[in-house]
C-alpha cells in the first residue's frame, strides 16, 4: 500500500470517484438535453430534428399567431390576477395562524393545507362538477375577456395561496414582537404598525411568495384544463393539444419565452430566500 | 400570541378571505364529490337520467372499481409508478452523494443544477421530451446517422417511466441529499478503519441511517407518479393509463361521474394513506437523532 493517497483518492471521496461523475454528468445531459434542444429547435428553419438553418422567424410567427398569443396572453394575466389574490389571502392566512390562539387551530391548520396535499385530478373533477352544476361554467362563457377567465382564476387562487401562507408563516416565525410593542409605545395605530412594521418585514416572503404562486399558476395544466370552459385556452393547454399531434416549431418559441419567464423568476425568489440576505 | 377573542376585530378579518375561499371552491366541490361517489344516476319516466342523481343510496361505486377490469388498471398504474419511483432512487441516491461529498462551495450549485429544470413548466418538459425522443426527433436522427432505427420510443409504458422519472427526479433529490448531508461521517470512517468493505459500509452504516430520506424520496415520488395524468396521457399508449386517466374518462367520455368520483376518493385516500407513512417515518427519525 502506498503511504500517500492522492487527492480526491480516498475512501470517503465519493464524488471524485469515475463512475459516479459521469452518472452526474449523464443525468444532466439527461435533464437538460431535452429543454435545450426545444430551445435550440426553435431557431430552426423547419420542424425536421435536423439543424438546417437559423431563423428567428418562429418567434415572429408565434407572435402573429392569434391561438399561440390567446393562450399565453390568458396565462399571463390569470397568473398576474391570481397572483396578487393568493399572496393577500396567504399572507392574511398566515397571520391569522401566527398570531392568534384560537380553537380547533390545528384543524384549521391541516384545512388550509389540504390543497398542497390533494391530488390535483380530484381538485380538477370537484372544480369542474361545481362549475357545472352552479352554471358558472355557463356564465362565464360569453362574458368579454377577463372575466371570461374567472373561473380558471378562482380555481388557481384556490390551490395556490395555501403555499404562500407557507412561504410567509415560516418567515414570521423569526419575527421579534417587541418591535410591534415598540411602535405602539410610540403611539403607532395597530393599521399603522402592521404597515410600516410587520409588512416591511414580511416583505421578502411576501415576493417570494409572489413569485410561488405566479409560477404554480402558469404551471398549472390539470385544474385549468376541468375548470375552464370550451372556449378559453392557456398556455399549457394549447401544448397539450400540441403533442402527440405534431410538433410545431412556433411552439417551441412560445415554449422558449415562458421557460425565461419561469426561469427568471425563480432566481429572483431563491435570491431573496436565501438566508443571508433575508434581511437577519 | 394573542387570543382571538381579545382582537375578535383582526381576527375575523384576517381569517375569513382565506376561510371562505377555501370553503367555497376547495370544501363544497369537494363535498360535492363526496356526496356523488355513493350515488347513482336517477331512473326519470322509465330512463336513466344524465343529469339527475338520486343521491346517498348505493356503495356500488366503490365495490365496482373492485372489480377485475380496475382491478387490472390500478395494478398497471402501481406497477408504472413502483417501477419509475425505484430507478428514480437508484439514480438519485449516488447523485445525492456526489452533491454531499463534493467540496462545499461547489454544492449549492451543483444541487441547483440537479433541481432546476423541475421550475420549467410541466407540459413544456413533456412536451421537449416528445420531441427528441420522437421517431423523426434527435435521438432517432443520431441513431440514422450510424445506420440505426428509427425506433418506435414513444406511446409505450417505457416512455411514461422515462417522463416520470424525469419529471419528478428532483422530488428523489432533495430529500436524500438533506439526510446524507447530516450523515456523520466518523461512523463511515470507524466502520472502514475496523475493516469493513465499501460495500458493507454501505449496507450496514450508510444505508440505515439514510433510511428516513429514502422513505420521504419515495413517498414524494410514489404519489405524484400514482396521480399522474398528463405524462402518461401524452407519452403513453392506449394500454398505459393511470388512475388519473382513468378518473378523466369517466368524466369526459364515459360520463359515469358517480364512478369518477369514487375513483377520484379512492386515490385521495392513497395519497393520505402515503402522507401518514411519511409523518410516521419524521416522528420517528427525529427519536433516533436524539
Amino acid at each position: 500500500m502506498s503511504a500517500q493517497l492522492k487527492p480526491g483518492r480516498g475512501p470517503l471521496d465519493y464524488a471524485t470517484r469515475p463512475w459516479i461523475v459521469a452518472l452526474f454528468f449523464l443525468s444532466l445531459v439527461f435533464l437538460y438535453a431535452p429543454i435545450i434542444s426545444l430551445v435550440v429547435f426553435s431557431f430552426n428553419v423547419d420542424k425536421t430534428g435536423v439543424w438546417h438553418g437559423f431563423t428567428v422567424m418562429n418567434y415572429v410567427k408565434a407572435w402573429n399567431n392569434a391561438d399561440i398569443f390567446a393562450a399565453l396572453s390568458n396565462s399571463l394575466v390569470i397568473a398576474l390576477v391570481s397572483t396578487i389574490f393568493s399572496t393577500i389571502f396567504g399572507a392574511m392566512t398566515a397571520l391569522t395562524l401566527w398570531r392568534f390562539r384560537f380553537p380547533f387551530k390545528n384543524a384549521y391548520e391541516g384545512f388550509v393545507a389540504l390543497p398542497i396535499v390533494v391530488p390535483e385530478i380530484c381538485m380538477g373533477i370537484s372544480l369542474l362538477m361545481f362549475f357545472t352544476y352552479t352554471g358558472m361554467m355557463e356564465f362565464t362563457r360569453d362574458l368579454p375577456f377577463p372575466l371570461n377567465l374567472s373561473n380558471i382564476i378562482f380555481a388557481h387562487i384556490a390551490f395556490s395561496f395555501p403555499f404562500v401562507t407557507v412561504v410567509v408563516r415560516a418567515r414570521l416565525q423569526g419575527f421579534n414582537r417587541q418591535l410591534e410593542e415598540a411602535s405602539k409605545d410610540l403611539g403607532a395605530t395597530e393599521l399603522q404598525t402592521f404597515f410600516n412594521v410587520l409588512v416591511p418585514f414580511m416583505m421578502p416572503a411576501l415576493v417570494a411568495g409572489a413569485l410561488l404562486a405566479f409560477t404554480l399558476s402558469l404551471d398549472d395544466f390539470v385544474i385549468t384544463f376541468f375548470s375552464s370552459g370550451p372556449n378559453t385556452t392557456t398556455f399549457p393547454v394549447k401544448i397539450y393539444g400540441m403533442v402527440k399531434r405534431g410538433v410545431d416549431m412556433q411552439i417551441n418559441a412560445a415554449s422558449t419565452v415562458l421557460i425565461v419567464i419561469t426561469l427568471a423568476a425563480t432566481m429572483i425568489a431563491m435570491k431573496l430566500q436565501a438566508p443571508n440576505k433575508a434581511g437577519h | 400570541m394573542d387570543e382571538w377573542k381579545d382582537y375578535k376585530r383582526v381576527f375575523l378579518t384576517l381569517a375569513t378571505p382565506g376561510t371562505l375561499w377555501l370553503a367555497l371552491f376547495f370544501i363544497i366541490p369537494m363535498a360535492f364529490l363526496f356526496v356523488l361517489s355513493f350515488s347513482s344516476k336517477a331512473v326519470v319516466d322509465g330512463e336513466t337520467s344524465s343529469t339527475v342523481y338520486d343521491y346517498f343510496n348505493t356503495v356500488k361505486n366503490y365495490t365496482s372499481a373492485a372489480g377485475s377490469d380496475y382491478l387490472v388498471l390500478l395494478w398497471r398504474a402501481v406497477w408504472t409508478s413502483v417501477v419509475a419511483t425505484f430507478v428514480c432512487l437508484v439514480v438519485a441516491y449516488p447523485l445525492a452523494v456526489a452533491v454531499c461529498f463534493a467540496p462545499p462551495r461547489y454544492r449549492p450549485i451543483l444541487l441547483l443544477l440537479l433541481v432546476l429544470p423541475f421550475w420549467i413548466n410541466l407540459l413544456i418538459r413533456t412536451y421537449a421530451i416528445y420531441t427528441i425522443f420522437r421517431t423523426t426527433g434527435v435521438v432517432n436522427q443520431a441513431f440514422g446517422l450510424v445506420g440505426l432505427g428509427p425506433f418506435e420510443m414513444m406511446n409505450n409504458s417505457g416512455a411514461v417511466i422515462m417522463g416520470l422519472v424525469y419529471v419528478y427526479l428532483p422530488f428523489m433529490v432533495l430529500p436524500l441529499y438533506s439526510t446524507i448531508e447530516k450523515l456523520d461521517r466518523s461512523f463511515l470512517e470507524a466502520s472502514l478503519d475496523l475493516g469493513a468493505s465499501q460495500a458493507t459500509t454501505f449496507w450496514r452504516i450508510t444505508w440505515p441511517l439514510t433510511l428516513p430520506g429514502v422513505i420521504t424520496g419515495v413517498i414524494l415520488v410514489f404519489i405524484p407518479c400514482l396521480g399522474t395524468f398528463l405524462i402518461s396521457d401524452r407519452l403513453g399508449g392506449p394500454n398505459d393509463i393511470t388512475i388519473a386517466n382513468t378518473i378523466e374518462q369517466q368524466f369526459l367520455e364515459a360520463n359515469n361521474w358517480p364512478f369518477g368520483s369514487a375513483l377520484s376518493f379512492i386515490l385521495m385516500y392513497a395519497t393520505f394513506f402515503a402522507l401518514m407513512v411519511r409523518a410516521f417515518v419524521a416522528k420517528r427519525s427525529v427519536g433516533v437523532d436524539a
